[in-house]
């Protein structure tokens, strides 16, 4: 497969030797009887975009949704060892996880507005976290379609149904719907896979400008995707992580021949 | 052309028969039930049209039949909904909220779906006896309104909570992903993203069960009911007369006139239905357009 795409000129930068914001310290997780994590430990810089990649069922999503304690929603699931956020365990008791999701914001692989308006989809999270002056809400919807690249398309019809929109103008929607919280991670859970290659596109260039802000984590089934959005890139298998480095590096010269078969397209 | 003259013409005659007999047999197997239908509406029609006037809706049942109306039962039936309205929607919402979003998916919660799906075809009549055991005699309600109306109540939240659950159920799981993952917790999730999709298919649930409750006889008749109320209900605690109750009571006298009376009374409770019906479906296909 060759995709003959304009590279984004950010992504040929080396990645800045940034400070580590989330630390992943040998991470066992459990959905029932089912071992989806092995003992993985795993540094996260900040303001960079890492990618994960691998092939289905490797782990790479159940690790993402780690992150903001979604899995927590899956009965039977189970947790061991240690992911800290800027040096705090997000898994202790003190952590309140409404205040972890608020700032760990989360783009899923469907588009999921709720079926109401645009402004209202925006508003949504701030309004859950108690902001309700109209002027308020209203600066930060502008703000948040801005970031997310969607303003100049939207700003005249903001009452119009979410559902209204094409399918990649409903995933930089679910975008600025997250960035309304003011999280500092953006997690993406193949958040193009359902989309064209215009849409993808005009997202990975979203995802470029919004790295200098946010720490980006993003699995991707797409390895050209990681190649060109990702600063460090991760690759999973069988619940592990076989391999973790800056992604010019991996993609160049894996030092492990699991992750050389896997991006050569041997398997996977 | 050889393409096309190479099937077998006995087969595929045999299969067209085969298929426009069956065609026939379904539209006979509809026609049936439709026509029993209409031939119920039309008698009842012919019967009672000549009933249907102001009188009916302005007296007080009578001993003489050109003189009776059903005043008493139409303001009860009224009141009677009312008052359960708001009690089994509460009761009935609520408790399909916490089967599908609170509780978790155990024996316990099991059992008691169970149980719920058992009430929901449990005879009318059984909750006739219940209700006049807990609310007549142990709550001391005696043949009141209220009694009346706590027992439908009962009595309709098991079709309540089934038809909650289902449109609960039914929106995707997505929708509570995304308000999760921007930090609402339960019952903001649930009041913000959950039912607002939900609620169209809660309320056709909540008016078709209320419309099985107005057409409900035995459990009133257990309860004690009066069967001749010259009065309206003035208060919660006063004793009432339901529609249904006032035609059975028609019916089983004598006299001609009263079973026209009936036919009438029949006309208006099915007016009725239909309307709440209508309304179920009106309000479907206004919230399905938004969600």
């Amino acid at each position: 497969m060759s995709i003959s795409m304009p590279m984004p000129a950010s992504a040929a930068t080396p990645a800045r030797t940034a400070r580590t914001l989330i630390e992943i310290d040998r991470l066992n997780l459990y959905y029932g009887d089912f071992h989806a994590l092995k003992n993985v430990s795993l540094d996260i810089p900040e303001r960079a975009v890492t990618a994960f990649i691998g092939p289905s069922g490797c782990g790479k999503s159940t690790l993402l949704r780690s992150l903001n304690r979604m899995n927590d929603l899956i009965p039977g699931t189970r947790i061991e060892g240690r992911i800290a956020i800027a040096g705090t365990d997000i898994y202790s008791p003190e952590v309140d996880v409404e205040t972890l999701r608020k700032k760990v914001g989360m783009v899923f692989q469907q588009p999921n507005p709720f079926p109401k308006s645009i402004y209202d989809n925006v508003a949504y999270g701030p309004r859950l976290h108690g902001i309700r002056k109209k002027s308020r809400l209203d600066e930060i919807v502008e703000s948040s379609l801005k970031a997310a690249a969607l303003w100049d398309e939207v700003k005249d019809h903001l009452k119009r149904s979410a559902l209204s929109l094409s399918g990649g103008q409903q995933q930089r929607l679910c975008i600025a719907r997250a960035l309304a919280v003011e999280p500092d991670i953006l997690l993406m859970d193949e958040a193009t896979s359902a989309l064209d290659p215009i849409s993808t596109l005009k997202i990975e260039e979203l995802v470029q400008q919004l790295k200098d802000r946010y720490t980006i984590v993003m699995v991707t089934h797409n390895m050209h995707q990681a190649a060109r959005v990702s600063n460090q890139t991760v690759f999973f298998l069988n619940g592990e992580v076989v391999e973790s480095a800056d992604t010019e590096q991996l993609f160049a010269g894996p030092s492990d021949s699991r992750t050389e078969d896997y991006i050569s397209g041997r398997f996977g | 052309m050889n393409l096309l003259q190479g099937g077998n013409r006995h087969q595929i005659a045999r299969r067209r028969k085969i298929d426009f007999c069956l065609h026939l047999l379904f539209a006979a197997a509809t026609s049936v039930g439709v026509i029993a239908l209409c031939a119920l509406l039309i008698d009842i029609i012919i019967d009672g049209i000549s009933r249907l006037q102001p009188g009916l809706f302005e007296n007080f049942p009578s001993r003489r039949a050109e003189r009776a109306g059903m005043k008493s039962a139409i303001v009860g039936s009224m009141y009677m909904l009312c008052i359960m309205l708001p009690i089994s929607f509460v009761l009935g919402v609520g408790a399909a909220i916490w089967l599908e979003e609170y509780a978790g998916k155990n024996r316990f919660t099991r059992l008691i779906q169970l149980n719920i799906s058992t009430l929901a075809g449990v005879p009318s009549i059984v909750y006739g006896i219940l209700g006049l055991t807990l609310f007549v005699r142990l709550l001391m309600l005696q043949r009141s309104l209220l009694a009346g109306a706590l027992t439908m109540t009962i009595l309709v939240l098991p079709i309540i909570i089934v038809s909650a659950q289902e449109a609960l159920r039914a929106v995707p799981k997505s929708r509570r992903d995304a308000s999760y993952a921007l930090g609402a917790n339960r019952w903001q999730t649930v009041s913000r993203a959950v039912l607002p999709s939900a609620l169209p298919g809660i309320l056709t649930g909540v008016i078709l069960a209320m419309s099985r409750a107005i057409g409900e006889t035995a459990p009133l008749i257990m309860i004690g009911a009066l069967t001749y109320v010259a009065f309206l209900p003035k208060h919660m605690l006063d004793q009432f007369t339901v529609m249904p109750i006032q035609i059975y009571n028609w019916l089983s006298r004598p006299q001609p006139e009263f079973h026209e009376l009936a036919a009438a009374g029949i006309i208006v409770l099915l007016a009725m239905l239909l309307l709440m019906n209508f309304a179920a479906i009106l309000l479907r296909n206004k919230f399905s357009k938004i969600s």
